[in-house]
Protein backbone atom coordinates (compact mmCIF):
# COMPACT_ATOMS: atom_id res chain seq x y z
CA UNK A 1 0.00 0.00 0.00
CA UNK A 2 2.79 1.84 1.03
CA UNK A 3 5.01 1.55 -2.03
CA UNK A 4 2.69 2.41 -4.82
CA UNK A 5 0.41 5.07 -3.59
CA UNK A 6 -1.04 7.94 -5.31
CA UNK A 7 1.69 10.84 -5.28
CA UNK A 8 -1.52 13.14 -4.56
CA UNK A 9 -2.57 10.95 -1.45
CA UNK A 10 -0.92 12.68 1.13
CA UNK A 11 -1.22 16.01 -0.19
CA UNK A 12 -5.45 15.29 -0.30
CA UNK A 13 -5.25 14.11 3.24
CA UNK A 14 -3.46 17.28 4.39
CA UNK A 15 -6.06 20.04 2.53
CA UNK A 16 -8.80 17.64 4.03
CA UNK A 17 -7.05 18.20 7.20
CA UNK A 18 -6.90 21.59 6.89
CA UNK A 19 -10.52 22.43 6.38
CA UNK A 20 -11.92 20.16 8.98
CA UNK A 21 -9.44 22.14 11.52
CA UNK A 22 -10.66 25.16 9.95
CA UNK A 23 -14.00 24.20 10.20
CA UNK A 24 -13.48 23.19 14.04
CA UNK A 25 -11.96 26.57 14.67
CA UNK A 26 -14.75 28.42 12.79
CA UNK A 27 -17.31 26.38 14.70
CA UNK A 28 -15.63 27.80 18.03
CA UNK A 29 -15.98 23.30 18.91
CA UNK A 30 -12.06 23.79 19.39
CA UNK A 31 -12.92 25.79 22.43
CA UNK A 32 -13.84 24.05 25.93
CA UNK A 33 -16.07 26.60 27.30
CA UNK A 34 -18.46 26.58 24.64
CA UNK A 35 -18.35 22.09 25.17
CA UNK A 36 -19.02 22.60 28.24
CA UNK A 37 -21.44 25.62 27.70
CA UNK A 38 -23.62 23.16 25.52
CA UNK A 39 -22.97 20.02 27.83
CA UNK A 40 -24.62 22.41 30.15
CA UNK A 41 -27.63 23.02 28.20
CA UNK A 42 -26.76 27.29 27.97
CA UNK A 43 -26.23 27.08 24.26
CA UNK A 44 -27.04 24.47 22.43
CA UNK A 45 -25.27 26.25 18.86
CA UNK A 46 -22.84 22.90 18.69
CA UNK A 47 -26.13 20.69 17.49
CA UNK A 48 -24.91 21.83 14.42
CA UNK A 49 -21.55 21.37 13.98
CA UNK A 50 -21.95 17.59 14.94
CA UNK A 51 -25.38 16.93 12.49
CA UNK A 52 -24.29 19.55 10.05
CA UNK A 53 -20.90 17.81 9.76
CA UNK A 54 -22.57 14.25 9.98
CA UNK A 55 -25.49 15.36 6.98
CA UNK A 56 -22.55 16.21 4.66
CA UNK A 57 -20.81 13.61 5.61
CA UNK A 58 -23.80 11.01 4.45
CA UNK A 59 -24.66 12.53 1.60
CA UNK A 60 -20.78 11.87 0.39
CA UNK A 61 -20.81 8.37 1.74
CA UNK A 62 -24.62 7.28 0.20
CA UNK A 63 -23.75 9.06 -2.89
CA UNK A 64 -20.14 8.14 -4.11
CA UNK A 65 -20.75 4.32 -4.16
CA UNK A 66 -23.56 4.79 -6.49
CA UNK A 67 -21.33 7.07 -9.04
CA UNK A 68 -18.12 4.95 -8.68
CA UNK A 69 -16.97 1.55 -7.76
CA UNK A 70 -13.26 2.83 -6.06
CA UNK A 71 -11.54 5.70 -4.88
CA UNK A 72 -9.37 7.35 -7.53
CA UNK A 73 -6.74 8.00 -5.07
CA UNK A 74 -6.30 4.57 -3.42
CA UNK A 75 -8.27 2.34 -6.03
CA UNK A 76 -9.94 1.19 -2.37
CA UNK A 77 -13.84 0.01 -2.89
CA UNK A 78 -16.19 2.58 -1.67
CA UNK A 79 -18.40 0.92 1.04
CA UNK A 80 -19.26 1.05 4.61
CA UNK A 81 -16.94 0.26 6.59
CA UNK A 82 -18.79 -0.94 9.83
CA UNK A 83 -17.21 -1.51 13.02
CA UNK A 84 -18.80 -4.41 15.23
CA UNK A 85 -20.68 -3.12 18.41
CA UNK A 86 -20.04 -5.27 21.13
CA UNK A 87 -20.02 -3.93 24.91
CA UNK A 88 -16.85 -2.54 24.66
CA UNK A 89 -18.63 0.11 22.24
CA UNK A 90 -20.70 1.17 25.69
CA UNK A 91 -17.81 1.24 28.10
CA UNK A 92 -15.58 3.49 26.26
CA UNK A 93 -17.69 5.50 24.79
CA UNK A 94 -19.16 6.26 28.76
CA UNK A 95 -15.05 6.24 30.04
CA UNK A 96 -14.84 8.50 27.12
CA UNK A 97 -17.98 10.54 27.92
CA UNK A 98 -16.97 11.12 31.69
CA UNK A 99 -14.26 12.67 30.14
CA UNK A 100 -15.43 14.99 27.36
CA UNK A 101 -17.71 16.49 29.68
CA UNK A 102 -14.90 17.09 32.47
CA UNK A 103 -12.91 18.59 29.83
CA UNK A 104 -14.52 19.77 26.96
CA UNK A 105 -12.23 18.33 24.76
CA UNK A 106 -12.34 15.52 22.05
CA UNK A 107 -9.82 15.04 20.13
CA UNK A 108 -10.23 16.51 16.95
CA UNK A 109 -10.73 19.31 18.25
CA UNK A 110 -7.70 19.49 20.74
CA UNK A 111 -5.49 19.35 17.83
CA UNK A 112 -7.65 22.29 16.07
CA UNK A 113 -7.49 24.34 19.62
CA UNK A 114 -3.16 23.77 19.76
CA UNK A 115 -3.78 25.95 16.02
CA UNK A 116 -6.08 28.30 17.29
CA UNK A 117 -3.38 29.24 19.76
CA UNK A 118 -3.93 26.88 22.69
CA UNK A 119 -1.00 25.84 24.28
CA UNK A 120 -2.75 25.16 27.51
CA UNK A 121 -4.50 22.31 25.99
CA UNK A 122 -1.06 20.54 25.80
CA UNK A 123 -1.95 19.32 29.06
CA UNK A 124 -5.11 17.49 27.35
CA UNK A 125 -3.56 16.19 24.83
CA UNK A 126 -0.63 14.53 27.09
CA UNK A 127 -3.42 12.95 28.82
CA UNK A 128 -5.05 11.33 25.50
CA UNK A 129 -1.84 9.99 25.13
CA UNK A 130 -0.85 8.46 28.14
CA UNK A 131 -4.90 7.33 28.16
CA UNK A 132 -4.63 5.46 24.53
CA UNK A 133 -0.89 4.09 25.96
CA UNK A 134 -2.19 2.57 28.63
CA UNK A 135 -5.14 1.13 27.07
CA UNK A 136 -2.82 -0.24 24.89
CA UNK A 137 0.11 -1.67 27.48
CA UNK A 138 -3.54 -3.36 29.12
CA UNK A 139 -5.27 -4.71 25.89
CA UNK A 140 -1.41 -6.38 24.34
CA UNK A 141 -1.12 -7.83 27.88
CA UNK A 142 -4.43 -9.55 27.96
CA UNK A 143 -4.73 -10.49 24.16
CA UNK A 144 -1.41 -11.95 25.12
CA UNK A 145 -2.29 -13.85 27.94
CA UNK A 146 -6.04 -14.87 25.77
CA UNK A 147 -2.96 -16.32 22.93
CA UNK A 148 -1.72 -18.34 25.29
CA UNK A 149 -3.97 -21.37 25.97
CA UNK A 150 -6.33 -20.66 23.82
CA UNK A 151 -5.00 -19.08 19.93
CA UNK A 152 -6.21 -15.99 18.27
CA UNK A 153 -9.70 -14.43 19.58
CA UNK B 1 -46.22 43.23 15.22
CA UNK B 2 -44.19 42.28 12.06
CA UNK B 3 -42.61 39.83 13.88
CA UNK B 4 -43.58 37.14 16.50
CA UNK B 5 -41.16 37.92 19.36
CA UNK B 6 -41.81 34.39 21.25
CA UNK B 7 -39.42 32.25 18.65
CA UNK B 8 -37.42 34.57 18.34
CA UNK B 9 -36.92 34.93 22.11
CA UNK B 10 -37.08 31.05 22.34
CA UNK B 11 -33.79 31.30 19.69
CA UNK B 12 -32.36 33.48 21.95
CA UNK B 13 -32.01 31.57 24.74
CA UNK B 14 -30.99 28.26 22.69
CA UNK B 15 -28.61 30.27 20.59
CA UNK B 16 -27.09 33.25 23.08
CA UNK B 17 -24.49 32.82 20.33
CA UNK B 18 -26.66 32.84 17.66
CA UNK B 19 -26.24 29.17 14.90
CA UNK B 20 -24.40 30.49 12.14
CA UNK B 21 -20.59 30.01 13.33
CA UNK B 22 -22.24 26.78 14.26
CA UNK B 23 -23.31 25.81 10.99
CA UNK B 24 -21.04 26.69 9.00
CA UNK B 25 -18.20 25.25 10.79
CA UNK B 26 -20.10 22.10 10.97
CA UNK B 27 -20.39 22.11 7.00
CA UNK B 28 -16.50 22.47 7.07
CA UNK B 29 -15.84 20.13 9.04
CA UNK B 30 -17.77 17.57 7.01
CA UNK B 31 -16.77 18.87 4.25
CA UNK B 32 -13.01 18.04 5.32
CA UNK B 33 -13.98 14.28 6.04
CA UNK B 34 -15.63 14.15 2.32
CA UNK B 35 -12.47 15.56 0.50
CA UNK B 36 -10.52 12.39 2.13
CA UNK B 37 -13.14 10.02 1.59
CA UNK B 38 -13.92 10.54 -2.03
CA UNK B 39 -9.82 10.97 -2.84
CA UNK B 40 -9.56 7.83 -0.86
CA UNK B 41 -12.49 6.08 0.52
CA UNK B 42 -11.39 6.37 3.83
CA UNK B 43 -13.66 7.81 6.30
CA UNK B 44 -11.43 9.48 8.62
CA UNK B 45 -11.51 10.01 12.20
CA UNK B 46 -9.62 11.76 14.67
CA UNK B 47 -8.20 9.39 17.58
CA UNK B 48 -6.95 6.76 16.03
CA UNK B 49 -3.81 9.41 15.58
CA UNK B 50 -3.00 8.94 19.67
CA UNK B 51 -2.47 5.14 19.17
CA UNK B 52 -1.27 4.99 15.73
CA UNK B 53 1.33 7.45 16.63
CA UNK B 54 2.56 5.58 19.49
CA UNK B 55 3.20 3.03 16.99
CA UNK B 56 6.29 4.49 15.99
CA UNK B 57 8.06 4.74 20.10
CA UNK B 58 6.49 1.48 21.29
CA UNK B 59 6.85 -2.02 20.61
CA UNK B 60 3.40 -2.72 22.35
CA UNK B 61 1.61 -5.36 20.47
CA UNK B 62 -1.82 -3.19 20.20
CA UNK B 63 -0.81 -0.81 18.75
CA UNK B 64 0.96 -2.59 15.72
CA UNK B 65 -2.25 -2.51 13.46
CA UNK B 66 -2.13 1.13 12.81
CA UNK B 67 1.54 0.75 11.27
CA UNK B 68 0.30 1.07 7.63
CA UNK B 69 -1.84 3.98 8.44
CA UNK B 70 0.31 6.15 10.94
CA UNK B 71 2.11 8.05 8.28
CA UNK B 72 -0.96 9.28 6.66
CA UNK B 73 -2.38 10.07 9.97
CA UNK B 74 -0.17 12.53 11.38
CA UNK B 75 -0.25 14.43 8.18
CA UNK B 76 -3.91 14.45 8.52
CA UNK B 77 -3.62 15.68 12.31
CA UNK B 78 -1.18 17.87 11.35
CA UNK B 79 -3.51 19.53 8.72
CA UNK B 80 -5.86 19.97 11.44
CA UNK B 81 -3.62 21.70 13.57
CA UNK B 82 -2.57 23.81 10.55
CA UNK B 83 -6.22 24.09 10.18
CA UNK B 84 -6.94 25.66 13.12
CA UNK B 85 -3.98 28.22 12.53
CA UNK B 86 -5.16 28.92 9.27
CA UNK B 87 -8.52 30.34 10.82
CA UNK B 88 -6.94 32.15 13.58
CA UNK B 89 -4.96 34.02 11.19
CA UNK B 90 -7.54 34.74 9.17
CA UNK B 91 -10.98 35.17 10.77
CA UNK B 92 -9.96 35.09 14.51
CA UNK B 93 -7.45 38.00 13.50
CA UNK B 94 -10.34 39.97 12.34
CA UNK B 95 -8.65 39.87 8.90
CA UNK B 96 -11.54 38.29 7.28
CA UNK B 97 -14.63 39.52 8.61
CA UNK B 98 -18.15 37.98 7.90
CA UNK B 99 -21.58 38.17 9.72
CA UNK B 100 -21.49 34.55 10.15
CA UNK B 101 -19.29 34.62 12.29
CA UNK B 102 -19.68 35.67 15.94
CA UNK B 103 -16.75 35.87 18.41
CA UNK B 104 -17.98 35.05 21.28
CA UNK B 105 -15.85 35.75 24.58
CA UNK B 106 -14.60 32.76 26.62
CA UNK B 107 -11.01 32.62 26.99
CA UNK B 108 -8.27 34.73 26.75
CA UNK B 109 -6.99 36.40 23.08
CA UNK B 110 -3.40 37.24 22.56
CA UNK B 111 -1.14 38.29 19.68
CA UNK B 112 1.92 36.76 18.34
CA UNK B 113 3.45 38.72 15.40
CA UNK B 114 0.40 40.57 14.34
CA UNK B 115 -1.65 36.62 14.26
CA UNK B 116 -4.67 37.14 17.02
CA UNK B 117 -4.44 33.47 18.97
CA UNK B 118 -6.92 32.64 21.68
CA UNK B 119 -6.05 30.12 25.17
CA UNK B 120 -8.70 28.38 27.44
CA UNK B 121 -9.39 28.72 31.27
CA UNK B 122 -10.42 25.57 31.72
CA UNK B 123 -7.89 24.46 34.39
CA UNK B 124 -5.05 22.00 33.31
CA UNK B 125 -6.26 19.39 35.81
CA UNK B 126 -9.69 19.59 33.93
CA UNK B 127 -8.46 19.11 30.37
CA UNK B 128 -5.30 16.50 31.80
CA UNK B 129 -7.55 14.16 33.77
CA UNK B 130 -10.80 14.72 30.92
CA UNK B 131 -7.88 14.00 28.31
CA UNK B 132 -6.48 10.82 29.74
CA UNK B 133 -10.24 9.24 30.08
CA UNK B 134 -10.55 10.76 26.48
CA UNK B 135 -7.64 8.82 25.32
CA UNK B 136 -8.53 5.74 27.00
CA UNK B 137 -12.33 5.98 26.13
CA UNK B 138 -12.03 6.37 22.77
CA UNK B 139 -9.76 3.55 22.05
CA UNK B 140 -12.05 0.96 23.62
CA UNK B 141 -15.26 2.36 22.62
CA UNK B 142 -13.44 2.36 18.78
CA UNK B 143 -13.96 6.02 18.20
CA UNK B 144 -14.35 9.74 18.78
CA UNK B 145 -16.91 12.34 17.54
CA UNK B 146 -15.53 12.52 14.19
CA UNK B 147 -14.98 8.95 13.74
CA UNK B 148 -18.01 7.71 15.39
CA UNK B 149 -19.97 11.14 15.62
CA UNK B 150 -19.59 13.01 11.63
CA UNK B 151 -18.02 9.46 9.58
CA UNK B 152 -20.39 7.10 11.50
CA UNK B 153 -23.31 8.91 11.89
CA UNK B 154 -23.41 9.85 8.81
CA UNK B 155 -22.66 6.25 7.42
CA UNK B 156 -25.88 5.27 9.23
CA UNK B 157 -23.95 2.93 11.45
CA UNK B 158 -25.69 1.52 13.94
CA UNK B 159 -22.79 0.96 16.19
CA UNK B 160 -21.90 4.69 16.17
CA UNK B 161 -25.19 6.08 16.50
CA UNK B 162 -25.23 3.97 19.89
CA UNK B 163 -21.71 5.04 20.62
CA UNK B 164 -22.76 8.47 20.19
CA UNK B 165 -25.70 8.39 22.21
CA UNK B 166 -23.61 6.97 25.43
CA UNK B 167 -21.04 9.65 25.28
CA UNK B 168 -23.39 12.31 24.47
CA UNK B 169 -25.56 10.79 27.38
CA UNK B 170 -22.58 10.49 29.80
CA UNK B 171 -21.00 13.93 29.03
CA UNK B 172 -24.03 15.58 29.71
CA UNK B 173 -24.44 13.97 32.70
CA UNK B 174 -20.50 14.74 33.80
CA UNK B 175 -20.52 18.02 32.75
CA UNK B 176 -23.74 18.51 34.82
CA UNK B 177 -22.30 17.42 38.10
CA UNK B 178 -19.31 19.13 37.62
CA UNK B 179 -20.63 22.74 37.27
CA UNK B 180 -23.29 21.55 40.21
CA UNK B 181 -20.23 21.41 42.21
CA UNK B 182 -18.95 24.27 41.62
CA UNK B 183 -16.08 23.68 39.44
CA UNK B 184 -15.58 26.53 37.32
CA UNK B 185 -13.81 27.34 34.68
Amino acid sequence: MSEDRHPLFMPLIFVGGLIFGFGLGFSQMARPEVVLNFLQFEDFGLLFVMFGAAIVSGIAFSVMPRIRDSAPLTGDRYERRLKPFDRNVLVGGAIFGVGWGLSGICPGAAYASLGVGNITILWALAGMFAGAYLQGVWRSKRAAADAAPAGAD
Amino acid sequence: MVTDPVPLQLAAELFPNGISRYAVGGLLVGFGAVVIYVGTGIPAGASTFLESTLSYVSGQSRFQQYVSSRDWRVVFTLGIILGGLAFAATVQSGVITTSLYEAGTTGELYEVGGVTLWSTSVQPWRLFLGGLLVGIGTRIGKGCTSGHGVCGVGSASKTSIVGVATFLTVAIGTAQIVAAMGVSP
